[in-house]
């Protein structure tokens, strides 16, 4: 029998590496990456790198054998070969003039066809929905590209038209849950199928010339080449679900490229966000949006009264109340307001929503519409002002989607300063500091304390909540016979320690005692029942005793760092890295919490002063009034 | 250019078909019919010659190729002919082949007797005069004059057609040196000869260029041989010819243009009448074409372009259709090997808002720190620097967005991707369950007593088996006896060296004191407790046993029994035991009759055995497995427990062999411990760590803890307790419960209960010994700081 060599089974056989792939699929590194991110072939990280790269240690991409294997099969590639043979053929035809061939060659350019990568990437359409995250935010940043070298006009224009038509799915379906206004851009959270889809929309214009280390448009174009070809499927599927054409149509003006468009990106946006502002047509006429919550509720009816099933009833309830939150509402946005998210918002909850229709086009009512009920606002002051409606800041129309309900307009009217806006994403496992801001909002009691707390308060409340710990604990002494005795042997030999150390003490000692006098054990014995008895008999004031919070605290702790040392060897250092990053998260929320308190330590006294200033000036004023009216 | 040459050409191909009246005198008006009616149709010259003669005509009067249908400009064609036509005539006398040359050389003789008639006679300056002079010279019979045109008359006014022209020689237009040898020139219109004109001789000639003033003038016509003379206005054309100027003297080259045609192209014809039909003759070859386009557009195989740009317009751009049929229904496909979908991006929390609470936002010394870390941006505590925009108008696009973008896509295709299961527990779970360290009291958990009286490091310390006193060893070479109770030291007893090691026998009934004093090991009776048991010790030691079996060499070499000198006695000292190395360890056997030393530099007799009743010392090992670090008697079986550096081996004392190596994997060991049931040995070593051996199970050990932070000096098991104590460099005492079950099955617990840590740390050294009370559970333990600590 032979007897094998090393490497030839196992580990080393799974892996390839990049080299020998390209190696395997006679292709150029270009064309080889282009096909990786089509199919979605990613390197893989082996359990023994050592082993996997046949013996060396240096660390290289390796694909799996059988990822590379299956891309072989690939039609794609062959068009990507063609490809080749086409540049160099056309190159050759331009090269000695022939344009009557190069006509004809360009006519039979090779297509690129991805429907089949699509379905074998994502079985399901499921699949596709929980990859859609990544392709939404890449392809809202490609519409808002100018034309540029590497890419198309054609691809910056599909991804426009694939981006809206995407919205007025979310639109039509009210599936939008979350909404955040963060630094980088708009986040938008929906709900579809279940699936939550978190995408990007950059604030404008998010375009800048990038050197070509810092960024690889020919790359992300590839991307958005395959992610194109998935977001209309999907939109296809979509719209279908909700009975609607598709594609939609949209009035001929929009979405058209004119001269206007491609010049001027200003009037490209506000085409964008007029297509937004039409209503879609659907192919059956029936309202549907009662009729998804109504089968839930049914369901949940069925079943009993667990928490979880009554949980479930309270979410589906709030949801949706949540997708008409705005219904019956006229918006009207102001020309410096960035409109396409408020649009987005707006329409998905139901709002009605115009703007000014001699600045942009796409608007639906005049801003002298008397039934119009808030009109957003991003500027200090307004000269003509209706009373009939509210005018808010734009950030309103977020905290309210994100607190599920219409808030209280008072704190983001015209020139106000803005209360902070949370995010509505942060997991409270990952982070464990709650700013008070979000506190209130959960419990509104809290506002008002928080309002008035004094320093002073919280003491008397400190104090009185140990008073009360006192009186427990006297109680339980006076109850329990062990108790007295303990608090009668702390009488005796009288310790300043904690009732633990005590407690200790009192053991020592007898055993100590016992120890000493062997013989008159017993005889001690007897004096001692005695003792207790008389005591018993007689009524004692009970002791307070303090308990010393801190060294309890100490002990607790030196406790546990010895039970720490017995981790298990093969535990240990994880649960030295567990232990480190919980102190991390410990000292970050400590820091925050510091921080916030000096800051309201500031305000307070700002604001006291000012007080005190305002009262002082009045009382100068009202002095010199006096003396004025003396005179 | 082309043509424009061969518009010119067209214009002097009649040339030579142009013709002097020769014969017969005409009027002016006839004149200028003749050579009006000279433009013939063009495709009557066929003859090869005369095409090259055309070419070498226009080629050699390149200068008269500007003219437009002007007069002037045909005049001037019209002599440069004539010169040709003068040098044909010379090329008859010369060669053919210098024709050019001879051109040149003709043209500067000309100009040169031109130059000498003007020298010879005042040139005309006008029209007038030369027009006058001319018609003087026309009295010479054979020479004809050419009259020029009245500009102001029309050109066309009298010609009618080229039918009445009156042609006297009809021989065509053929090269006139055909008729060199005949006496006649041509065929008049009734076909009689044309008889060439006299010609004079050589000396005629010279006569009448000496006599005829207008000699210069004369040329000859080679039509008809008749001499002819050059008017004044000749002669100013030639002139203006040979300086390269527009022959007609009266053009005017600055006027203004006039756009006679416009230059524009007119979309609309100019004649509504389109071309009839039966002026297109149709192509054969292309009505076969047409009818196959025509077949091929019928049938579909062509498109035109209109449908051509349509299928363009909807082929551009991806089709969609219904992919998938249901929402979860999977058809089986392939797909790469064990998918690992990509992670998601981690949500924003508040820090990443435009406005958000304002702990957020990052003070100086956070920026400082941010900025700081600019070249290793994954240390930073967030990727991004929190920023507070007053409106979400002012929010502007962020500067990172492309370049996160485009690292997300990087991620996607060329990031490694492994399934990886991700521990999600609490560190708390790692921590073994263990029963609160409240449940297995007693234990001791505060300092009570501190036993100061050392003025060195206390290496050692032993209790009284009933627990009453204590006795200590020091670097201070002295040995101090403690009563416990109290913490007074009841005797101090001086040494010669340093004390390394104590131990009070275990046996009851004897109080004697084991003293390792650098290299003597004493017995001292302590004089403390019972009065009749100190007296019973003493007569024990006092009389020496007869010794009845002689000792090897090997043994007398390496121990001396003695008697104690009376100085000594006084102290307390009852017997000397001198060995051949110092001693670092002593042991006493559970009966208190054996003891058993150590000489880590003894080699092969390091470790000695005594019997105290018969005086007597053993030496059990001959061969050295290993420096002996301590030795330690089983406490109820004869076995013999030997730490050397690594490894521990545990003799059987009457077989007299090797039962057990038990391997501890450490780099050195410190001291050991057996729990008094004999099952469990407690191993500490100077690498921080405590192993705990089941004899029972394995050579392996049970468990081993890392409770201390630095090297472990020593451990002790409580005799009565389920208790073990272990004390360290790090100045810590810890006190851990180690219970060992009867049942076999019930693995030992072992759980930490109490760091004690009072003793202050001296030159690295912390605690350096622990021993346990023998009835309570308090602990001693001996440090480098010169005290002796209890512990209840």
């Amino acid at each position: 029998m032979r007897r094998p060599k090393k490497y030839e089974a196992g580990e080393a056989t799974q892996y390839i590496s990049r080299r020998a792939a390209l190696r395997k699929l006679q292709l150029s590194l270009n064309d080889f990456r282009r096909l990786c991110i089509l199919k979605g072939v990613y390197p893989r990280e082996p359990k023994h790198r050592r082993r996997a790269q046949k013996g060396s240690s240096e660390i290289k991409i390796l694909y799996h054998t059988k990822d590379i294997r299956f891309l072989l099969h690939e039609p794609i590639v062959w068009t990507l070969r063609d490809y080749k043979i086409f540049a160099k053929k056309s190159g050759r035809d331009r090269a000695i003039k022939d344009f009557r061939n190069l006509k004809r060659r360009l006519a039979l350019f090779p297509e690129i066809k991805l429907d089949h990568i699509v379905k074998e990437r994502y079985p399901t359409f499921i699949d596709a929905l929980k990859d859609l995250d990544d392709c939404l935010t890449l392809l809202f940043l490609f519409s808002t590209f100018p034309s540029l070298h590497l890419i198309p006009r054609e691809q910056s224009n599909l991804c426009r038209r694939l981006t809206i038509e995407f919205l007025h799915y979310v639109i039509a379906s009210k599936s939008l849950r979350k909404v955040f206004i963060s630094i980088k851009g708009y986040y938008f959270q929906a709900e579809i199928k279940g699936q939550k889809v978190t995408w990007i929309v950059p604030h404008y214009y998010p375009f800048k010339p990038q050197s070509r280390q810092e960024v690889d448009f020919k790359v992300m174009s590839i991307f958005v080449e395959f992610y194109t070809i998935m977001l209309g499927f999907t939109n296809y599927r979509l719209y279908h679900g909700l009975n609607m054409a598709y594609p939609p149509q949209f009035p001929s003006s929009m979405l058209q490229d004119n001269e206007d468009t491609l010049k001027d990106e200003t009037s490209f946006v506000s085409e964008r966000i007029a297509a937004l502002n039409f209503e879609l047509l659907r192919t059956d006429k029936v309202q549907e949006d009662e009729e998804e919550p109504d089968i839930d509720m049914e369901l949940l009816e069925q079943d009993g009264d667990s928490k979880r099933i009554i949980k479930m009833k309270q979410e589906a309830q709030e949801i949706a109340r949540l997708r008409n939150l705005f219904k019956g509402l006229k918006f009207f946005i102001n020309r410096e307001v960035p409109r396409e998210p408020l649009v987005i918002i707006i329409r998905s909850f139901g709002g009605k929503v115009s703007w000014d229709s001699s600045v942009f086009s796409g608007s639906t009512y005049d801003e002298s519409d008397e039934t119009i009920t808030h009109q957003i606002v991003d500027r200090p002051s307004l000269s003509t002002q209706y009373i009939s409606r509210d005018y808010i800041q734009p950030q309103w129309v977020f905290d309210c989607v994100n607190q599920r309900q219409l808030l209280p307009t008072n704190k983001y009217f015209l020139g106000e300063e803005l209360p902070p806006h949370l995010s509505p994403f942060v997991d409270a496992k990952r982070d464990t500091y709650v700013p008070p801001e979000e506190k209130a909002l959960h419990d509104p009691s809290l506002i008002e304390t928080h309002a008035q707390s004094d320093d002073e308060s919280e003491e008397e409340e400190a104090a009185q909540n140990e008073d009360d710990t006192v009186d427990q604990e006297l109680l339980d002494a006076q109850l329990q016979r062990a108790y007295q005795q303990e608090t009668a042997e702390y009488k005796k030999y009288g310790g300043p320690d904690g009732v633990n150390e005590d407690e200790e003490d009192a053991d020592d000692d007898f055993d100590g005692e016992q120890e000493s006098d062997e013989e008159e054990e017993e005889l001690d014995e007897k004096t001692k029942r005695l003792q207790e008895e008389k005591k018993k008999m007689s009524v004692q004031s009970g002791k307070v005793h303090k308990v010393n919070k801190r060294q309890l605290h100490k002990a607790e702790v030196d406790e546990h760092r010895l039970q720490a040392r017995m981790v298990k060897p093969r535990h240990r250092n994880l649960f030295r890295k567990l232990i480190r990053e919980k102190q991390s998260k410990e000292k970050e929320e400590w820091l925050l919490r510091k921080k916030r308190r000096n800051i309201d330590k500031d305000t307070k006294e700002a604001k006291k002063s000012a007080k005190r200033e305002a009262k002082k000036a009045a009382a100068a004023a009202a002095a010199a009034a006096s003396q004025l009216g003396a005179k | 250019m082309t043509k424009k040459r061969t518009v010119k050409r067209k214009v002097k191909e009649p040339e030579p078909t142009k013709e002097q009246p020769s014969v017969s005198e005409q009027s002016d008006n006839e004149e200028d019919e003749d050579l009006l009616q000279a433009v013939k149709d063009p495709g009557e010259d066929t003859t090869d010659d005369e095409g090259i003669d055309q070419e070498y005509q226009s080629d050699s009067s390149e200068d008269l190729e500007f003219e437009s249908d002007e007069e002037g400009n045909y005049l001037g064609r019209k002599v440069s002919n004539e010169a040709e036509e003068g040098e044909d005539d010379q090329d008859e006398d010369d060669d053919e082949d210098e024709d050019e040359g001879e051109d040149e050389d003709d043209d500067s003789d000309d100009d040169s007797e031109e130059s000498d008639a003007d020298d010879a006679s005042p040139t005309p300056k006008d029209d007038q005069s030369s027009s006058s002079k001319a018609a003087a010279a026309q009295t010479k019979e054979p020479i004809i004059q050419i009259i020029p045109r009245d500009p102001s008359k029309p050109e066309y006014e009298e010609s009618d057609t080229s039918d009445e022209e009156d042609i006297r020689n009809t021989v065509g237009n053929i090269p006139m040196h055909w008729y060199d040898e005949y006496k006649h020139i041509g065929y008049d219109w009734d076909a009689k000869k044309i008889i060439k004109p006299p010609k004079g001789d050589q000396i005629d000639d010279f006569l009448r260029k000496i006599e005829d003033p207008n000699f210069w003038r004369t040329v000859k016509d080679p039509m008809t041989g008749q001499e002819v003379l050059l008017t004044d206005e000749d002669i100013a054309l030639i002139k203006r010819v040979n300086s390269s100027r527009i022959p007609n003297p009266e053009h005017d080259e600055y006027a203004p243009w006039i756009e006679w045609f416009t230059s524009e192209v007119e979309k609309m014809p100019i004649k509504n009448v389109p071309d009839h039909k039966r002026s297109f003759l149709p192509s054969v070859s292309e009505k076969k074409k047409v009818s196959r386009m025509v077949h091929a557009l019928k049938m579909g195989w062509m498109k035109t372009t209109e449908e051509v740009e349509r299928e363009k317009q909807q082929k551009r751009g991806p089709k969609f259709y219904m992919l998938w049929e249901t929402d979860t229904g999977r058809e089986h496909m392939r797909r790469i090997h064990d998918p690992v979908s990509a992670p998601k991006r981690d949500l924003p929390g508040h820090a990443e808002s435009y406005n958000p609470p304002p702990e957020y936002l990052f003070d100086e010394k956070e920026t400082k720190e941010w900025l700081k870390l600019k070249d290793e941006p994954h240390k930073r505590k967030l990727h991004f620097m929190p920023q507070k925009y007053k409106s979400l108008r002012a929010v502007p696009a962020y500067s990172r967005y492309l370049r996160e973008r485009f690292l997300r896509c990087l991620d996607l295709y060329l990031c490694p991707r492994a399934k990886r299961v991700k521990l999600n527990i609490d560190a708390e779970y790692l921590i073994p369950k263990l029963p609160s360290p409240r449940d297995l009291q007693p234990f001791p958990t505060v300092e009570s007593l501190v036993y100061r009286g050392h003025t060195d490091l206390v290496r050692s310390v032993s209790v009284e088996p009933k627990g009453e006193y204590l006795v200590s060893g020091s670097d201070d070479k002295t040995v101090k006896i403690w009563e416990i109770a109290t913490g007074r030291c009841i005797r101090t007893i001086e040494t010669n060296d340093v004390v390394r090691c104590v131990a009070w026998c275990p046996n009851a009934k004897l109080s004697i004191i084991a003293v390792a004093t650098g290299s003597r090991l004493l017995l001292i009776n302590p004089k403390v407790g019972d009065k009749l048991l100190i007296k019973k010790t003493d007569d024990l030691l006092a009389e020496s046993p007869n010794l009845d079996v002689i000792e090897s060499e090997r043994i007398k070499t390496a121990v001396q029994w003695s008697n104690a000198e009376p100085d000594e006695q006084e102290k307390g000292v009852r017997v000397v035991i001198t060995h051949f190395k110092p001693i670092r360890q002593v042991t006493w056997h559970g009966r208190g009759d054996y003891l058993a030393t150590v000489m880590p530099e003894g080699a092969n007799r390091s470790a000695l055995i005594h019997q105290l009743s018969k005086r007597r010392s053993q030496i059990p090992f001959s061969k050295s497995k290993g420096l002996i670090q301590c030795v330690l008697f089983h406490p109820v079986k004869p076995c013999f427990f030997v730490a050397t550096q690594h490894n521990i081996r545990i003799y059987d004392l009457v077989k007299q062999e090797l039962i057990k190596k038990l391997l501890t994997n450490s780099k050195w060991i410190s001291g050991m411990s057996i729990h008094p049931k004999g099952d469990n040995l407690l191993v500490s070593t100077y690498d921080k760590k405590m192993l705990w051996f089941d004899l029972d199970l394995s050579t392996k050990p049970y468990q081993t803890m890392r409770l201390h932070r630095n090297a472990v000096r020593s451990v002790a098991f409580h005799l009565r307790y389920p208790l073990f104590a272990s004390g360290s460099d790090d100045q810590a005492v810890i006190v851990s419960h180690g219970m060992v079950y009867n049942d076999l099955l019930q693995n030992p617990l072992i759980v930490p209960l109490k760091k004690l840590q009072t003793h202050e740390k001296r030159d690295e050294f912390g605690v350096l010994d622990v021993t346990w009370h023998p009835v309570q559970p308090w602990v001693f333990s001996t440090g480098a700081d010169c005290t002796i600590r209890l512990y209840t």
